[in-house]
């Protein structure tokens, strides 16, 4: 797509997508930070539609808003400390240390790719990401599925309490 | 085959035009039928209960929604002192956004939506986890203890019951091929859905239900429990807000199960007989829908928490994977339609009969609750 119309949507969204990861960064309360975060996924999830990729989009919406945000809001509204203040931390110059670093890499190798523009990109639908994710990328997707059921299952285990334990002890 | 052309480009002047005039039509729709839903919520549930309901204003209190909205508008909007204020004002926002964005793309008549996209079913999953945002945002938000439980008895409620809920449109993607939502309500032609996958059905009827809070699962707004749940300490222009997107919701949901299960303006006889008829159809399917959500509402006692729960994850859950195994098999090895309708009806009955099973159940093992509360025994769920 050409024209004044994707331009303007890619400023806007990076705008967007920008601003509230600075927001994260700075605000000092952590609900702010994680409402922010929120705000920075949709945008990447804006970007995603822009480039022609609406599943893509849409997944992301799921699986970054719907679930791993409102697990973090879980998270908050279940930390009885929550409600500190996020301000100064004895990590903040390893922390500083460490993004520099990322970001390092990052440029690398964003220099280093050679970025070319596809004339035509194909149209692709989510009957062909569903093909590709059962046949070719199969293994990966099952040993995706067998460490959720692991993490399920160890998370169940974590909360049981010492009662429960006995109980069924008993059985 | 639908014409797929409309709405189809994401840029352009006009593409905006038209869809500004589209989007204003949804809205004004939506706002009408909000006030009328109210009016007519409180008229059925008075019959329910026989007794009247709202008489008094206009000719048997036909303008009474309009009334309590005029009341609301002018309500003083009130801030708490320690609400956390940006999180407060704007979540009665992110509250309503995502309802908003589901109606853009449901097909009312044939090719008449605000949107037609070829991942509708996908898009609309991919909203409902927004509603969750704007509700915890309220309850967080508000500095209130009332309103935090509300919000956690929501979001828990709702990540549980969307699981069961999505499973079971998948069940229904899986026959129809395509998840665009013009293209589902069209092939319904000849017989709904509904009658292919009735279990498919019960399991979006109840989690419908829990996603819009309405009884028996209305845990997170429970009034004799937690005084109102997350929005208590809204008043005026926001709270009716909240009320709205409710509402709208309750709407949109009823709009959407009727394209997915039950031929939205297709069936009977809506490709022949012109949109007027096609709108009669979805709009008199969704009403329908409505008022046995109501009629649920006004049967059935509220759950516990831990009944509403076991019923999600040990009940609901095991039989809409089970159904979509069946389905994967039938489909596969080039099965007929009627071992759909087969396979889904016997699941349908298996669940009619384990409920009743339990609500007739004596039961004997007692459990403790949770917490403070330990040392408590209940009957086992």
């Amino acid at each position: 797509m050409h024209g004044a119309g994707p331009n303007l949507a890619f400023w806007v969204l990076a705008a967007l997508t920008l601003v509230s990861a600075g927001g994260v960064m700075v605000s000092r309360n952590l609900l702010h930070a994680v409402l922010f975060l929120i705000v920075s996924f949709l945008g990447v999830a804006g970007f995603f539609i822009l480039l022609s990729a609406p599943f893509l989009g849409m997944a992301q919406i799921i699986i970054y808003v719907g679930a791993i945000a409102v697990l973090v809001l879980f998270a908050i509204l279940l930390t009885p400390r929550a409600g500190r203040d996020n301000g100064e931390t004895r990590w903040a110059a390893p922390g500083v240390l460490l993004s520099i670093a990322l970001m390092a890499v990052l440029l690398f190798v964003i220099t280093d790719t050679k970025w070319t523009t596809a004339k035509d990109a194909p149209e692709i639908t989510a009957a062909d990401l569903g093909q590709a994710l059962l046949s070719t990328w199969v293994l990966p997707f099952e040993i995706a599925s067998v460490l959720l059921t692991a993490a399920l299952i160890g998370s169940i285990m974590l909360v049981r309490s010492p009662e429960e334990e006995a109980e069924d002890a008993l059985q | 085959m639908v014409d797929l052309s409309f709405g189809d480009t994401l840029f352009g002047f006009w593409n905006w035009v038209d869809a500004i005039i589209r989007i204003l039509i949804i809205v004004i729709a939506m706002t009408v039928m909000v006030i009328y839903l109210t009016y007519g919520e409180r008229k059925v549930v008075a019959r329910f209960q026989q007794r009247l309901g709202p008489t008094r204003t206009g000719p048997a209190g036909l303008l009474q929604g309009i009334a309590d909205a005029v009341k609301l508008v002018g309500k003083e909007d009130i801030r708490p002192h320690n609400a956390d204020r940006w999180v407060f004002e704007f979540a009665p926002f992110a509250t309503f956004i995502p309802v908003l964005m589901t109606l853009v793309i449901l097909p009312f008549a044939k090719d008449w939506g605000v949107r037609n996209m070829t991942l509708g079913l996908f898009y609309v999953f991919a909203i409902l986890g927004l509603n969750i945002v704007g509700i915890m945002m309220a309850g967080l938000g508000s500095g209130n203890k009332f309103a935090l439980l509300g919000g956690i008895r929501a979001a828990a409620q709702m990540i549980s019951y969307e699981i069961p809920l999505v499973l079971s449109l998948l069940s229904v993607a899986m026959i129809t091929g395509t998840l665009n939502l013009n293209i589902i309500a069209e092939q319904q032609d000849r017989y709904p859905y509904i009658i292919l996958q009735p279990l498919a059905f019960l399991i979006f009827f109840t989690a419908m239900l829990s996603e819009l809070h309405r009884a028996p699962f209305d845990i997170p707004v429970a009034e004799s429990e937690i005084v109102g749940g997350y929005f208590v300490e809204y008043s005026g222009i926001r709270w009716s807000m909240f009320q709205l997107s409710e509402y709208a919701a309750m709407w949109a949901f009823t709009v959407f199960g009727s394209i997915v299960f039950f031929g939205g303006w297709q069936f009977p006889k809506g490709g022949d007989w012109g949109w007027g008829w096609q709108l009669a159809l979805t709009m008199g399917k969704s009403l329908t829908f409505i008022i046995a959500i109501m009629w649920v509402r006004t049967t059935v006692p509220r759950l516990r928490i831990d009944q509403l729960m076991s019923f999600c994850w040990k009940i609901l859950l095991p039989l809409s994977l089970v159904q979509i195994i069946a389905n994967a098999f039938i489909i596969v090895y080039g099965g007929e339609y009627w071992l759909l309708s087969l396979t889904s009806g016997i699941g349908a009955i298996a669940l009619v009969a384990i409920i009743i099973n339990r609500a007739f159940r004596r039961s004997t093992k007692t459990t403790g609750l949770v917490g403070a509360y330990r040392s408590l025994q209940v009957p086992a769920p």
